[in-house]
Formats: structure tokens, sequence, C-alpha cells
């Protein structure tokens, strides 16, 4: 099973980054955009489990590891492989 | 008074507080291996700069979970004084044992200078040596420290005099302009409620060698032998 | 599982490897049989010009590369120079230029990474980094793009290992443009008796494989993208170039000198361009042993890959150690404790052959010696090039004299060439490892020696307009104004470096600006008896057709006997007497003046009196051993206007203003902007001025009292008139705020 998970700065957390890349792209002529959030993407290769154990597993190592709960958000969905 | 570094894998500035402590200061020192499960006595406990685990997903998060810092954690709750220096302030927030989080600097660049902080807090064993109100030029070297928090957490910070260090220029005036990292309310250095964990994002283990005119960083070092 | 077969060997392979056919027939014809396709990839790289300097190793004899301070010359990891107390400095120069153009940000980062392994493999803690940097015309939007990634690279691995970046140089000219250039320069200390060196020897020892696991990245990567021209194809080969990982180097720092702690070791190398194949081929080669692989050992990151690939990886952060027989579980514990990879993957014997095998399979057995000893050693036509006649001349009489100076000043203040340089190093962790006496920003970096009462002076020059005027003057005078960086720190050179990055050397023009340079470097490093210990050859720095100005950069070390005896170059009091120790000379041909005003690249490069050069040194070094003097700057770029205004403001405490009263005969532009070589301007406390003058009468250096130092403003009079009159913060801006403009 593969887990993606994608971690992002919470609202109202100035996302710096996120703001040059917004600035950078309008620099670019892209007017339409209005707005950019940076984050993480983590994939997760998971072994012998069973989607409810696989959201419970994930979402403990979100909030213990992969995300600053301070600031940071995330979520995940759950891909069966072949 | 003994003191303990840990050394986390990429930890950087370890042998720097090391010299300090050590050749500097005269006091007993020791290494901490980051493997170790168990803690001697200690009166000083460092965690000193650095990329510990290569500052990978982010500063601190993975150093949480060392073996070592089981031990330490215990050491911090029965009121063993803790000095988390930079890569080590971040350790301490990761952890828990401060609150707020330390965020890429507000120019997204790696910022080394020679900066002046004013002394917020004359009152507790990491600043006892000097006054409230004084101004140090110390050393700074990060690319994450930008202190934020949320009202509520910041609120208490104050009414708890938590803050010991913030951002100011020469004459010790606090403002947006001298504030290099973008940090909240300038921030530099914060302690727990009780005053016994300290993290600061400046290096004083850079500045209190005398084969450099300048020693401020030698205040926080001399507080904490002072109050031993 | 039986491995994929091998491509054919043919005539469109050889080339496709970066051989010609007359090497191909040298190789059958030392084998006496047709090399299998591993093996051919094997001599690719090792007789590449990267590898066995096949151009240039006939010019590089002319370099002095003995003294009695030499420990260690050119042919190892690092030079190594005595330097007292039981302590050597361990130093060296390196490229990485074609990988930081396809791939600024990785490319700089990995060469940070590859010249720190050359310090440490040699038993050596790395103390400080120093980088020159050369870009393209600014104007190009390509250029921003390689300034911030390369600074961005060097500055995220060099802080991430905890090594200081203490200085260096930064250049912008349009011959660079498809061709920057990043040169990294490594200085570590190690005590006397515990050097390490490449060497396999002992039959029966272990050849043990350490550090990060290995991987396609970087196939041919240096070894071939430095040894060819470039063209739009180069693009495409960015998946060539390897990726850093500064964390596991900062575990492989370690965990290396707590194992060269011990005396089990034999030999060590990194595995750096041409990765596995060069170090255990140049180890065995020095021994004149034999070495047998086990190739199926190598830690591997991805599956199938086949033994060319493993050999020609350069993967980085990988060492390969030789370890006494029966001490390999003591190894394995203490990388294992640093959390790295340790795996034994071979003997070695005394056959002199290299056999390696995969899954059981022979698929190397090639004579060393012969792979290591017989690259050609070509000897490249040279020929002057026709444009040198045409640029050395320069009628003055068409130019008109200098009226006022200040428009001037300013706009050579502003040039990103002398503009500040803080943008970049305030993003290098400077400080860390606390050594660092005299931090960027001053003519040369100070760090001190733990230990000792010693210190060690560092400095990296090249001027490639000279050089490109005239390579064998721009070769000496950038020694020269390293070994003046030096003096005006308060150190004495005690050993150099270099790393000559030049054009095709299968054009004979640029051979023969090759040639020229190589012995200006020689002849200014013997007069000086500065012995030249390690250093790189960087060629086909060219792109369709198109070369670089010849820039062979070089960086020096110097000694400090007192570490408390060092010098910077701003000013510190109010009241303090300016003079100029040197002749200023009637010469503008090739100054940062006619460049910047008038866009001329052209003239007589300004003359070099080697011997005076040394006086010079000697004088400002006894000045500063002394404590006569408070600051001592360099006057080179931009001349004696910029060189005082620089001593006004670069100090990191405060901005002193400066009144200058000259009197002279010569031209205003080339008294205030000229650029003679052999000039230092010092600023001392006006009751020093007796002894002083007694002193530069002594040593016979010309004594020229410009001024005092003090109030708003820098003013200079010339023959009792007024010729630059600014307020000093205007003059600061201008110097501060370009580079920071442009790169952020």
């Amino acid at each position: 099973m593969l887990a993606k998970i994608h971690v992002t700065l919470k609202d109202g957390v100035l996302d710096t980054q996120g703001k040059a890349v917004h600035h950078a792209l309008n620099d670019l002529g892209y007017e339409e955009v209005q707005g950019v959030n940076l984050g993480k993407y983590v994939e997760v290769q998971l072994d012998g489990l069973s989607q409810a154990e696989a959201e419970d597993r994930v979402r403990e190592m979100c909030q213990k590891l992969l995300a600053n709960p301070v600031i940071e958000s995330y979520r995940f969905t759950l891909d069966s492989q072949e | 008074m003994k003191c303990g570094i840990v050394v986390f894998p990429g930890s950087n500035c370890d042998r720097d507080s090391f010299h300090i402590l050590k050749e500097i200061l005269g006091l007993e020192t020791e290494w901490i291996w980051h493997k170790e499960n168990s803690l001697k006595k200690f009166d000083l406990i460092v965690l000193p700069g650095g990329f510990s685990y290569g500052d990978y997903l982010r500063p601190g998060a993975i150093a949480k979970f060392s073996p070592i810092m089981k031990s330490i954690m215990e050491y911090a709750e029965n009121g063993g004084k803790l000095l988390g220096i930079c890569n080590g302030f971040q350790i301490l927030l990761e952890c828990g044992l401060l609150p707020g989080v330390l965020m890429r600097n507000i120019s997204h660049a790696f910022i080394c200078d020679t900066v002046p902080v004013r002394l917020e807090n004359d009152q507790t064993p990491f600043t006892s040596n000097s006054s409230k109100g004084s101004v140090l030029k110390l050393p700074i070297a990060h690319a994450d420290g930008r202190y934020f928090a949320d009202e509520n957490t910041l609120k208490e910070l104050e009414d708890n005099d938590q803050v010991v260090l913030r951002y100011c220029d020469s004459s010790g005036m606090v403002a947006s302009e001298n504030n290099p990292n973008g940090s909240l309310t300038n921030i530099a250095g914060i302690v727990n409620k009780s005053k016994t964990i300290c993290g600061m994002m400046p290096h004083p283990e850079r500045q209190a060698d005398p084969a450099w005119p300048n020693v401020d960083g030698q205040v926080i070092f001399r507080s904490l032998i002072q109050s031993s | 599982m039986p491995l994929p077969p091998s491509p054919l060997v043919n005539i469109d392979n050889i080339e496709s490897l970066g051989l010609t056919l007359p090497e191909f027939e040298r190789i059958q014809h030392l084998l006496g049989r047709n090399p299998n396709w591993t093996e051919l990839g094997i001599f690719s790289v090792m007789w590449s010009e990267h590898c066995s300097y096949k151009s240039s190793k006939v010019h590089l004899k002319n370099l002095p590369t003995e003294g009695p301070r030499v420990v260690q010359g050119p042919g190892e990891n690092a030079g190594v120079v005595d330097i007292g107390d039981g302590k050597v400095a361990v130093f060296k120069i390196e490229s990485h230029n074609h990988p930081s153009f396809v791939e600024p940000f990785q490319g700089a980062a990995t060469g940070v990474g590859g010249i720190l392994r050359d310090i440490f493999t040699m038993g050596a803690r790395p103390i400080a980094l120093l980088n020159s940097l050369r870009f393209g015309d600014p104007e190009e939007p390509r250029t921003r793009y390689l300034l911030r990634g390369v600074v961005n690279g060097i500055s995220s691995y060099g802080n991430c290992v905890g090594v200081p970046n203490v200085g260096g140089e930064i250049n912008f000219d349009f011959c660079y443009d498809n061709n920057n250039l990043v040169n990294v320069f490594c200085l570590g200390v190690a005590d006397k008796d515990r050097i390490f060196l490449g060497n396999a020897s002992g039959v029966g020892n272990s050849v043990l494989y350490v550090g990060s696991k290995t991987g396609r990245d970087g196939i041919h990567g240096a070894s071939l993208l430095a040894s060819s021209e470039f063209d739009e194809t180069t693009e495409a080969k960015r998946p060539t170039v390897q990726v850093g990982d500064p964390f596991t180097e900062k575990l492989l720092i370690e965990a290396c000198l707590e194992a060269m702690e011990h005396d089990w070791i034999v030999g060590i190398q990194d595995m750096g361009a041409a990765g596995l194949t060069s170090s255990s081929f140049e180890m065995a080669d020095r021994s004149g042993t034999g070495v047998e692989l086990d190739l199926s050992k190598v830690p591997m990151r991805e599956t199938g890959m086949t033994p060319f690939e493993i050999l020609l990886s350069e993967s980085q952060e990988r060492m390969l150690f030789v370890i006494e027989k029966g001490h390999e579980e003591e190894a394995k514990k203490i990388f294992e404790k640093w959390d790295l990879d340790a795996v034994v993957i071979g003997q070695v014997t005394d056959t002199g052959v290299m056999r390696m095998t995969m899954e059981g399979e022979e698929v190397v057995n090639l004579p060393i010696h012969a792979v290591v000893e017989s690259a050609p050693q070509l000897v490249r036509p040279t020929k002057k090039p026709n444009y040198i006649e045409a640029v050395d001349t320069l009628n003055l009489n068409i130019i008109p004299d200098l009226e006022r100076g200040e428009g001037i000043l300013k706009l050579l203040l502003k040039s990103l060439n002398i503009a500040d340089k803080s943008w970049a190093y305030k993003q290098y962790d400077h400080m860390v490892g606390i050594n660092t006496l005299v931090m960027p920003g001053s003519d040369a970096a100070v760090i001190r020696v733990k230990e000792t009462n010693k210190a060690l002076a560092i400095s990296v020059d090249c001027n490639s307009r000279y050089c490109h005027l005239n390579p064998f003057r721009g070769a000496q005078i950038a020694v020269a104004e390293c070994f003046r960086n030096i003096a005006c720190s308060g150190g004495v050179p005690i050993g150099l470096t270099n790393c000559l990055n030049f054009g095709n050397p299968e054009k004979p023009e640029i051979m023969w600006q090759f040639e020229q340079a190589v012995l200006g470097i020689g002849n200014v490093c013997n007069y000086f008896s500065v012995p030249v210990v390690s250093g790189n050859v960087s060629l086909y720095n060219e792109t369709k057709g198109k070369s670089i100005y010849p820039t062979p950069v070089v960086a020096a070390v110097g000694l400090l006997e007192d570490q408390t005896k060092h010098c910077t170059q701003w000013f510190k009091n109010p009241g303090d007497h300016i003079a100029l120790l040197g002749l200023t000379l009637e010469e503008i041909g090739g100054t940062d003046y006619l460049e910047n005003y008038l866009d001329l690249c052209q003239g007589s490069v300004p003359a070099l009196d080697i011997k005076y050069e040394r006086m010079l040194h000697q004088l400002c070094v006894e000045l500063i051993q002394n404590d006569l003097i408070q600051s001592a700057h360099d006057c080179s770029e931009g001349g004696l206007a910029v060189a005082i205004a620089e001593s006004c403001f670069s100090g990191p405490n405060q901005t002193l203003g400066a009144t200058i009263e000259l009197k002279s005969s010569i031209r205003n532009d080339a008294l205030m902007f000229g650029e003679s070589q052999s000039r230092i301007v010092i600023s001392y406390s006006p009751d020093k001025k007796e002894v002083i003058e007694e002193r530069v009468n002594n040593a016979g250096i010309d004594f020229s009292s410009l001024g005092i130092v003090g109030g708003n403003d820098l003013t200079v009079q010339l023959n009792d008139k007024e010729f630059i009159k600014e307020k000093i913060s205007t003059l600061e801006e201008a110097w501060r705020e370009p580079l920071k403009r442009y790169g952020g």
C-alpha cells in the first residue's frame, strides 16, 4: 500500500515561500495567479496493513513526525498497489 | 558544575561549546552520545547547534526521537538546566519542552552575522550575570530562525516573562528594522515557565573566547556558573 | 543471475566514451587483446583529460613543488605543508565548473563536498573553505539564476557540514557566458605524524568501501563533462550530475577522523571523479600492488547495476580504505556507530593486476600500471594568439584625463566586481569552529590553529582580464596579489595551490595561454620560495568555439607565528594617518576604470617587479608584527581611490571618512584609478609616524603620506585642486547595494 501524504502550512501562518513563488509567477506574466501555497509531499510504502489500520498508523506518523502540529496540517490518501 | 554536550549526527557546534565550557571556562565537561539510553548526573546539558539529521524533514524533527532524548526529557522534567543553541533550540521546540516553532527566515536565506540582542529578563539562571536592558553582540547563523507562536502562547510568554533575548539595534531599541529573520516581536531566545530550560538562536559559544575582543557570549555561561 | 550483455566494442562506441582511435590502438597494444566493454569504460575515464592531465602535465613540470616545509607535494588528494609545533596545513583547490553550469545548486554543493573529502582523507580536519566564482554578463537572465544557484549550493553544503566558508571572489565578465567557473578551496590541519595517503600496500590487506550507496548518478559525470566542449546537448546531460548529501559527508568526516586514530589504516582515498575506478587503480599503482574486488559486494542504491555502471558511478560521499588484515570488524564498528555502510569488497594482491568479479564472473582483468601511467602524454602545439598584439597598445592621448573623480569612483564602487560581497558570504556560516580571527571582507581571512599560538591566512585570487591581455604577467600578478593579501593580514606565504581554468587545449592559442600562465605562476613562486603543493586543471571551458579568458586561479596559505599579530583592511580610529607603501606609475591598461568607464579591455598589464614586491611584503609584515599599523589594504582593482574608500567603510563596526592630499606629476586617472602593482594603503596612529618612516626607509620602499582618517566625507585634493568630495555614506551605499540587489 502507498500512503500519499501532503503537509501544508495551516491557514494564517505566513507562507513566505508561497509568497515568493506567487510573485515570481506574476512576474512571468501569469497574472491570473491569486495565491500559492507551498508544502511537502511524502510517499510512504506500507506492508501488511488493512485499510483501517493503515489509516490509523499514517495519521500517527503525521502527528508524531511528518507534520509539525503547531504550524502544519496534513492530509493523505491510501492507494492499494498491485 | 558538570556539563554535558549532546552529540547528534549532524551536530556541528558541539566542539565549539565543548571548547568554551572546558578550555575557556575550565568546567568539567563531557560528551553525551545520542544513542545512549541513560544520563549521568549533570548540572547543565547543552543541545548544540548544527544540522542534526541533516535538518531533513524539519530542523530538530528527527533528533526528537534519538534514544537519549527520553532521558533528557526526564532530566528536564526534574528541573535540570537545559540550554538549546540554534539547532538545539529547534529540537527543544519540536520536543515541546519550549512553546512555539522556528520557521524559515523571512529572506529564505541562511544568515550568518553578528547582531545586537537585548537582554529582557535577568531573573533566570541563564542571564543573571547581566542586567535587564543590556545589549549583547552575538553571532547568528541559521536558515530557520523565525520564531512563531499563536497569540495565546505569545501572551503567556510575555505574561510569564519568558522572553530572554530580543533582536535590537546597538542602542537596545527593538524595532522591525533590526529583526534579522522576521521573528515574532523580535524574539531571539526564550525560557520555559520555571526558567530551567532556555533556547536561543544566537550562538553565545562563538563570542566567548578571549582570542576575540568581544566576549559577550560569556554572560550566558557565567550566569549558569553563578546560579549553580 | 547472469549479467546483461555488454555493448560490443567497436569504433562508434569508442568515440561515445570519449576515446580516440589512436588511444584505442594503444589500449589493444598494451593488453595484447581487445578490452571488453567494462575495461574500455575504465580506460575512458582514467585517460580522460580530467584524470590523466594529458594536455597539461608537460607544462606543470615547470612549477616548483619542493621546499623545506613540504610534507606532501602534488599527486595525492591534497598538498601538505609543515607549520611547526607538530602540525601541518593540508590544502587544495578544485574546479566544479561544468557540473555547476549544468545544475548550479548541486554542481556547486558537490564541488564543496569533493574538496572537503580531499582534505579529510589526508587525516586533516577541514577548518576553512574559500571559493572563487566567475559568471557571465550580469545582464544575461541566466547569470542571475546561476549565481543564486551556486551561492545557495555552497551555502547549503558548507553550512551543514560545519566547515566555515571564510571568503573568496565573485567576478562577472561576458567571457564566462555559458562557462561559469566554480573553484573551491579547502584548508585542513592535521598532526604531522598522522598523515594518511592513498596507498594500497600489504598483500592480504582488506579493501573497505565506506559511505553512501552507489547509484547511477554521475556516470561519466565530472570526468567526461570536463573533457570536452559544451554544445546544445549539454542541457540533456543534466541527469549525469550528482546530488550531494552534506549530512552523510559530516558523518563521514567524523567517522574517518575517528578511524584514523588507529594504526590499522593503510591507505584511504575519496571516490571522486571516476569513482571506484580511479580510487582503486591509483591506490594500487602508488604501492605497486594488485587488487581483487568483488563488485557484487558494493552497496548499491538501485538494482540491476552493471559492472560498467558500478565502476563509473560518481555517487557522492564514498571512500575507499585499505585496512590491515584482521582489523575489519574494528573498522566496521566505528562506521556503524556513525550509521555508515562499510563493506569489505576485496583484497590487496601482489600481482600488479586489477581483477574484478561480479556474481563470480570475471569482468575486469587489467595491468594497473599500464592503465594509470600509460595515458598518452601530449605535447600539444602552442601558438601566440593574434589578438595579443592588438590589445597590447593603448594610446593615452585619445583618453582625456579626469577633472573630477566622484563619478568614476561611484561607478567603480557600484560595479559588481568591486562592490561588497557580503550578500554572498553572509549566507555562508563563516564562524563555525570558532577559529575565524579575520572574517570575510578583508584582504585575506585569518584562521587560528588551535593548540598552538599560530594562525593561517588564506586568500584566492586571479584577474582574468590581465591574463587575457598578457597570460604570463597576469598569472604573475595573480600570485603576487594573493601573497600581498596575505602580507596585509600579517602572514608569510608557505604554500600555494592552483586551479587552471582554460579553453580547449586542442587549439594552439589556448595551449600557449596555458603555457605562459604556468610559467608566470612558477616565476613568482620560485622567487618567493613558495612551493605549489596541489592543484587542478580545468580545460574545455569553451562553448560553441568561444573560450573563457585564461583564468589561473591561485590560493595561498600564509603563516602567522603569533595569531594576535593579524591585521585587517579597514581604518580604525579618527585622527590616524593614512599612507601609501609603494609607487604609482602612469598605468591604466587593463584596469577596471577602462572597462567600466570606456568599455575597453586593452593596454599593457601593470608592470610587476617581483623583487620590490617581496620587499614590500616583508615590510608590511614587519609593521604588523611590531604593532605599528592599524590597517593594511592591498591596492588593486579600482586603484588607490577604491582602496581608500574600502578602508573607510568595509569594517564591521563603523564607517569613517578620510581627507587626502596628494601631489603628483602623473595623470589624475592613473594616480587615482590606475592599478600599479606592489602598493598597500596603511593607517597608523600619529605617534608611530617616525618609527614607521624609518623602517620604510630602511626597507627601500617608497612612502607617500596620503592624509588623515575622520569626518563624514571622503575628500581628495590633487595638486591643490579638489578632485573628490563626497559623503562617505553615499559612497558606502553605492558599494553595499549592488550585489544585494542583483542577487537578492
